[in-house]
C-alpha cells in the first residue's frame, strides 16, 4: 500500500481539533505553550463544553491565547487572572472557567490573587506554565528560575543571597484547603503529553463537581530564553528542572 | 501477522521546523527539509515513509498541531 | 407606595445596588465606606435577588473581579476610599480600554498617603482626569445627599451600560457617614442570561455554535490598531460630554458672583449663599453633579453674567482648573478649600468670597 493510499479519511488517527483555530501561533518553534494549547482545545472539544467554557489569558507569552482556542476569553492584567476568573465563575457558576498563567504572572506579581483564589476554593482550573523565565519580555529571572540559572537579569546565574530561592508555589498551593487537585506535568514526550491531557480533563471535571480549585503545573521549556534548541531544551529540563520541580500529583482529593 | 503501516501529512506552512517530531519519532521517519516554507522554516517531512507505523508520537509532541496521522492494518 | 427610610449614605448605596438588579459586588474594607459591604452582607441578597457579594483579598483583586464579571455583561461594582482607589487604578484603566461597564464608588478621605479617615475631595484630579495609565476617562457622579447616593447608584449603572464605560460615584466621608431620609428605588429584577445575550452580545457567557467568540481585551500590538481604539474612546467621551452633563443651580439667576462646589462643599455653600444674600451680596451656587462631563458651557455662560467665581473644594484647588478653562479669563476665578479632612464652615467661605472675589 502506498503512502498516498494510506492518506485517506477512513484511516485517520490524529488531526488538529477544529477548536484550535487556523491562526498560526506566535510562539517560538518548539515552545511548550503550543502543546498545552492543543491539549486544552482537544479536551474542551472531546468533553463537548465549548459553549460553556471561558478562558482567562494572562500577561506574558500566552497573552494571545485567545487567538488560538475558539472559545470566549477575557485577557487579564498581569497576575490578576485568578481574580478575573473569580468574577466570571461567581456570576456564571455553571460555566467552566480556567486561567492560563506563566510563572511570573502566577508566582510573582499574581501571588496574592493565586493563593486567595485557591484558598477560597474557587471552582476553576489554573494552568500554570513553569519555564523558569520571563519569556515575553526577553528572558529575565522569574520566581521559579533555578539557583545558578542564567537569565538576562541574573547574567551570572541566580544567586540566592541576592534573589532568594526558586519558589515552589505549586507545593504551597497544595497545602491550601481550597485546592482539590494539584499536579505537576510536562509535555516533552508522548507519555508526558498523554498524562498532561488527562490532568487537564480532570481539572475541568473537578470544576463541574464543584470540588474546589485544580492547579495543573506544566514544567515547560523556553528554548529562546534558555538559548538552546527545542530538543536540547527538553533534555536540559529533564536534567535540571525536574529535580527541582518533580512531576506527579501533589494532591488529589 | 498483521502489519501496521502509517503515514503523516505535515501542514508545511504551519510547521516551524522545531525538530521535536523528528526526535519523538520511534521509527526515524521524519526529517527537516532542505527547502524553506514561506516563513523561512525547514519544515518536517517523511524522509523514510515506509518505516511509519502511524503511532502519532510526532503529532502528540508537535507544538503547532501541524501533523495529521493515518494508519492501516495490513494482512500478510 | 414609595419607601422612605433613614439611613447612612453608604447604606443607601448598598440598598440601591441590590434593588437595581446588580449582579455582583466585590470589595475590600476601608474607612469611611465599609458600611457598603457590611450592609450587603447583612442583607444577604444572594438569597433574594441572587446577587453575589464577595470580600476580596485586596482592592486590586476586587477591581479585577469586577473586570471578570463585567466582561460577562453582568452588572458589577466595587467600592473603596481614596488609598484603595489608588490601588484600583490599574484595573480601571483596563476596564476603560476593554470598554466594560461597571460602577466604582469612592467615598473620599484625606490624603496623600494613608492620610486621614476624615472627608476630603482631594481625588478630583484622579477621578476626572484619568487616574490610571493611558488616555481614558470615566463618567464621574458627585452626590451631595443620601438620596443622591441611592439615585446615583442606579444612574451610574444605566450610564455604564449605555456607554460601556466605568462610572465613578465620587462621594466623601460626610455623605457616606451622615444619615438622612431617603426614598429607595423600586426593585428591578436582575437580567437573565438570555436578556444579556440579547442586549450585550459582547459578553463572555460562552461561545454558542454559529457565533463568533467574544474576547475581552485591551491589547493591540499594532500602533495603528491602538490609535483606532483610542479614537473610538475619545469619540465616546465627546458623545458623553454632549449628552450627559448634570448640574444644579441655586439662586444663580440674578447672581453677581458664582460659587462652584460639588458634594459636601455644595451643601455648605448653599448656606453661604443665603448668608451673603442677607448681607446684600448677590451670590449664586452652581453644583456640578457630573464632574466628567463637566458643566463647561453653563459656567461659560455665567462668565458673561457674573463678576467673579469662587471654586470651593476640600482640596488644594483641583476643580478650579476646569472652572478656569470654562471661564477662559473672562472673570477672576479663585479657590477656597480646607485640606486633610476638614470641612469648611459657611462663614469661612463667605469671608473668603469677600476677600478674594467681592472686594
Amino acid at each position: 500500500m502506498t503512502t498516498n493510499e494510506i492518506i485517506n479519511p477512513a484511516n485517520l488517527v490524529h488531526k488538529k481539533t477544529d477548536l484550535l483555530t487556523d491562526v498560526p501561533m506566535h510562539y517560538c518553534p518548539g515552545c511548550s505553550h503550543g502543546v498545552v494549547h492543543k491539549l486544552l482545545a482537544e479536551v474542551i472539544d472531546e468533553m463537548g463544553i465549548q459553549e460553556e467554557t471561558i478562558g482567562v489569558a494572562p500577561v506574558g507569552c500566552a497573552v494571545f491565547a485567545y487567538n488560538y482556542i475558539d472559545i470566549d476569553w477575557q485577557q487579564a492584567a498581569h497576575g490578576r487572572a485568578p481574580a478575573v476568573a473569580t468574577g466570571i465563575k461567581r456570576l456564571l457558576p455553571e460555566r467552566y472557567v480556567f486561567t492560563y498563567q506563566g510563572d511570573g504572572d502566577l508566582a510573582a506579581i499574581g501571588t496574592a490573587e493565586t493563593i486567595h483564589a485557591c484558598n477560597r476554593g474557587e471552582n476553576i482550573m489554573i494552568i500554570f506554565i513553569n519555564n523558569g523565565i520571563y519569556g515575553m519580555t526577553g528572558g529575565q529571572m522569574a520566581p521559579t528560575t533555578l539557583e545558578g540559572m542564567k537569565t538576562s537579569t541574573s547574567p551570572y546565574g541566580r544567586n540566592v543571597e541576592l534573589n532568594g530561592y526558586p519558589l515552589n508555589i505549586t507545593k504551597l498551593l497544595a497545602e491550601l484547603e481550597g485546592t482539590c487537585y494539584v499536579t505537576r506535568q510536562s509535555v516533552h514526550n508522548v507519555a508526558g503529553v498523554r498524562r498532561a491531557k488527562k490532568a487537564i480533563q480532570k481539572g475541568f471535571e473537578n470544576s463541574e463537581l464543584k470540588k474546589g480549585t485544580s492547579v495543573i503545573e506544566i514544567v515547560s521549556t523556553c528554548n529562546s530564553g534558555w538559548k538552546l534548541s527545542p530538543a536540547a531544551s527538553n533534555d536540559w529540563m529533564v536534567k535540571n528542572m525536574f529535580p527541582a520541580y518533580p512531576l506527579g500529583d501533589l494532591k488529589n482529593v | 501477522m498483521a502489519k501496521i503501516k502509517g503515514a503523516v501529512v505535515v501542514d508545511t506552512e504551519r510547521c516551524k521546523g522545531c525538530d521535536l517530531c523528528v526526535v519523538a519519532c520511534p521509527s526515524d521517519v521524519l526529517a527537516l527539509s532542505k527547502e524553506l516554507n514561506a516563513k523561512g522554516y525547514n519544515f518536517s517531512y517523511m524522509e523514510n515513509p515506509d518505516a511509519c507505523i502511524g503511532c502519532a508520537a510526532c503529532a502528540y509532541v508537535c507544538p503547532d498541531a501541524c501533523i495529521t496521522v493515518y494508519k492501516v492494518k495490513l494482512q500478510d | 407606595m414609595e419607601e422612605v427610610r433613614l439611613m447612612k449614605g453608604n447604606e443607601a448605596i448598598a440598598e440601591a445596588a441590590i434593588r437595581c438588579g446588580c449582579d455582583g459586588y466585590f470589595g475590600y474594607p476601608i474607612t469611611p465606606q465599609s458600611e457598603i459591604m457590611e450592609t450587603m452582607m447583612l442583607l444577604k441578597p444572594w438569597e433574594t435577588t441572587g446577587m453575589v457579594v464577595l470580600q476580596a483579598e485586596s482592592e486590586v483583586a476586587a477591581i479585577n473581579m469586577v473586570y471578570g464579571a463585567a466582561g460577562c455583561g453582568k452588572k458589577s461594582m466595587t467600592s473603596s476610599s481614596s488609598p484603595g482607589i489608588s490601588l484600583k487604578q490599574e484595573g480601571i484603566s483596563y476596564i476603560a480600554s476593554a470598554e466594560l461597564p461597571c460602577v466604582i464608588v469612592n467615598v473620599m478621605r484625606g490624603g496623600p498617603g494613608l492620610g486621614t479617615i476624615q472627608p476630603s475631595q482631594a481625588d478630583y484630579y484622579q477621578s476626572v482626569k484619568g487616574g490610571g495609565h493611558g488616555d481614558y476617562k470615566m463618567i464621574v457622579l458627585a452626590p451631595a445627599s443620601v438620596q443622591e447616593m441611592a439615585d446615583h447608584t442606579v444612574l451610574a449603572f444605566d450610564l455604564a451600560f449605555k456607554y460601556r464605560t466605568p462610572v465613578m460615584l465620587l462621594a466623601d466621608g460626610v455623605i457616606g457617614q451622615m444619615m438622612e431620609k431617603v426614598v429607595l428605588p423600586p426593585f428591578q429584577p436582575r437580567m437573565t442570561e438570555e436578556e444579556i445575550r440579547e442586549k450585550y452580545p459582547w459578553g463572555t457567557l460562552g461561545k454558542l455554535k454559529g457565533n463568533k467568540k467574544n474576547v475581552i481585551t485591551s491589547l493591540a500590538l499594532l500602533s495603528e490598531e491602538m490609535e483606532k481604539t483610542n479614537n473610538h474612546l475619545q469619540a465616546k467621551y465627546r458623545e458623553i460630554e454632549k449628552n450627559e452633563v448634570l448640574y444644579e443651580e441655586f439662586q444663580c439667576e440674578d447672581a453677581d458672583y458664582l460659587i462652584v462646589a460639588f458634594g459636601t462643599c455644595a451643601r455648605v455653600c448653599q448656606k453661604t449663599v443665603e448668608m451673603a444674600r442677607e448681607e446684600g451680596i448677590k451670590v449664586g451656587l452652581l453644583r456640578p453633579i457630573t464632574l466628567f462631563p463637566f458643566p463647561t458651557e453653563t459656567i461659560k455662560k455665567y462668565a458673561e453674567q457674573t463678576k467673579g467665581m469662587l471654586s470651593v473644594e476640600m482640596n488644594a484647588g483641583q476643580m478650579i482648573d476646569d472652572v478656569r478653562l470654562a471661564v477662559n479669563g473672562k472673570v477672576p476665578v479663585e479657590h477656597y478649600g480646607r485640606l486633610g479632612g476638614i470641612v469648611p464652615a459657611p462663614d469661612e467661605v463667605l469671608n473668603a468670597l469677600k476677600e478674594k472675589i467681592v472686594k
